[in-house]
C-alpha cells in the first residue's frame, strides 16, 4: 500500500472519491435471489422426479417448452448470483490489489464460460440436435 | 486487506502483576494491555488485583483506580463517566463497550482489557481515530442547504423529528466501527457503521437539502457497500442503537431513486 503518512487525513479518507455504482450490483444480488427460490425448488423437485432416468428421458422431459424455459433461466440466475457473491467475497479478501482484479475476472469469465455452457446444453437436449 | 495474525511487533507477551494488597476483602483481576510505544518493547498483559470492597461499580471505577494508586502509567481516554462523551470505549471481556457503563459484576472472573480491535494503538487503551474521525468529515456531518437561512428556526414536524430518533443519540466512541470485521478489512475505503449512520442522520434531516449529493457521495462498493449486515455493531453498540438498521436504510433510499 501506498505510504500515506503525509497526506492530511481527510485527503486520505476522501481517496479517489466516490464511484457512484454498487446499487445496481446490490439489488441484481437481492433479485436474483428471489428469482432463485421458486427456481431453485423446481430444480430440486425436478432432480428427484427425474433420479435414475436416462439421455433420452431427460432429453423429452427437456424437451418441453416449461422444462427448458425453467433450466435456462435456472443457470442463468445461478452463475449471475453466483458471479456477483464471489465478487464480493473476493473483494472483501484479496490480499492485493493485482489479486483482487485478477480475481474477479476469472470469476466473471469462468461464470458466463459456465452460464453459456450450460444453456447450450439444454438447448441441445431441448431441440434435438 | 484481509490479515488475519498480528504483526510480529504486535503480538502480546505475559506482563508484570500487581497483587492485591494484604487484607483484600473481594479481589477481582484486571489483565490489561500495556504499551508503550517510547520503550521498543511488544505489547504485554499486566495484572492487577484490585479489592472490590474499595473500588466503584464500572470498570472505568477499576481503570482510574489503578490509576491514581497502582499504577500511574496507565493509559486510557475518559471523561463524563457516565456514557455521554464517548471517550472510554474499549474492549471489555471480548465486546467492546464504553468502561464508564459496564459494571464489573457483568464480567465472570478475570476481566481482560484491550484497546477497540484493529486500531493502530498510541499507547494501552489508547487508538488512533484520526482515520475514522476523517472519514466522518468527509460525510460532511453538518446541515446544509440551497435556501438562503430563514429569520427565525428551520421547521420541522413532529414526524419529520421523529425520523432522527436512533440517530442523533450516537456519541462516536466508535464502538460498532472497530467491532466490524469488513472495517477490518477494507477500513481504510469502507466508512464503517459509525460513519454511515451519521451519513443516515443528514439524509433523514427533512430540514436538509443536500440528500442527494450525499448519496451520491455515498455510492460506492467500498465506502457503502461493504456492509454485508454482520450486525457487530448493532451487537455491540452501548447506546443501544442499531447501525446496520440506518445502512439498510441508506442502501434502501439509493434504490428508490433509481
Amino acid at each position: 500500500m501506498a505510504d500515506t503518512r503525509l497526506r492530511s487525513p481527510l485527503g486520505r479518507a476522501l481517496g479517489l472519491g466516490s464511484a457512484k455504482e454498487g446499487v445496481a450490483h446490490w439489488w441484481g444480488q437481492r433479485v436474483s435471489a428471489i428469482a432463485l427460490v421458486p427456481l431453485g425448488l423446481w430444480f430440486c423437485a425436478a432432480l428427484v422426479s427425474l433420479a435414475g432416468a436416462d439421455r433420452p428421458a431427460v432429453a423429452a422431459w427437456l424437451h418441453g417448452p416449461v422444462a427448458a424455459t425453467l433450466m435456462i433461466l435456472t443457470i442463468g440466475a445461478v452463475f449471475y448470483h453466483g458471479s456477483l457473491g464471489l465478487q464480493v467475497v473476493i473483494e472483501d479478501y484479496a490480499p492485493s490489489e493485482a489479486v483482487k482484479i485478477a480475481g474477479v475476472i476469472v470469476t466473471k469469465l469462468l461464470a458466463l464460460l459456465l452460464a453459456v455452457a450450460g444453456i447450450v446444453s439444454v438447448l441441445k437436449l431441448a431441440l434435438g440436435v | 486487506m484481509a490479515k488475519f495474525t498480528l504483526p510480529k511487533n504486535s503480538k502480546v507477551g505475559a506482563g508484570k502483576t500487581h497483587k492485591a494488597p494484604a487484607g483484600a476483602k473481594r479481589v477481582k483481576s484486571f489483565k490489561i494491555y500495556r504499551y508503550d510505544p517510547d520503550s521498543g518493547e511488544n505489547p504485554r498483559l499486566d495484572t492487577y488485583e484490585i479489592d472490590l470492597a474499595e473500588c466503584g461499580p464500572m470498570v472505568l471505577d477499576a481503570l482510574i483506580k489503578i490509576k491514581n494508586e497502582v499504577d500511574t502509567g496507565l493509559t486510557f481516554r475518559r471523561s463524563c463517566r457516565e456514557g455521554v462523551c464517548g471517550s472510554c470505549s474499549m474492549n471489555i471481556g471480548g465486546h467492546n463497550t464504553l468502561a464508564c457503563l459496564k459494571p464489573i459484576e457483568d464480567v465472570a472472573g478475570e476481566i481482560h482489557i484491550y484497546p477497540l480491535p484493529h486500531l493502530p494503538v498510541l499507547k494501552d487503551l489508547v487508538g488512533d481515530l484520526t482515520h475514522i474521525y476523517a472519514q466522518y468529515q468527509s460525510v460532511q456531518p453538518w446541515l446544509q442547504t440551497e435556501t438562503p437561512p430563514p429569520d427565525r428556526e428551520r421547521l420541522q414536524s413532529e414526524a419529520e423529528r421523529a425520523k432522527l430518533d436512533g440517530l442523533w443519540e450516537c456519541i462516536l466512541c466508535f464502538c460498532c466501527t472497530t467491532s466490524c470485521p469488513s472495517y477490518w478489512w477494507q477500513g481504510e475505503r469502507y466508512l464503517g457503521p459509525a460513519v454511515l449512520l451519521q451519513a443516515a442522520r443528514w439524509l433523514n434531516d427533512s430540514r436538509d437539502e443536500k440528500t442527494g449529493e450525499r448519496l451520491d457521495q455515498l455510492e460506492d462498493p467500498f465506502k457503502l457497500y461493504r456492509c454485508h449486515t454482520i450486525m457487530n455493531c448493532t451487537n455491540t453498540c452501548p447506546k443501544g442503537l442499531n447501525p446496520a438498521k440506518a445502512i439498510g436504510e441508506i442502501k434502501q433510499m439509493l434504490v428508490e431513486r433509481r
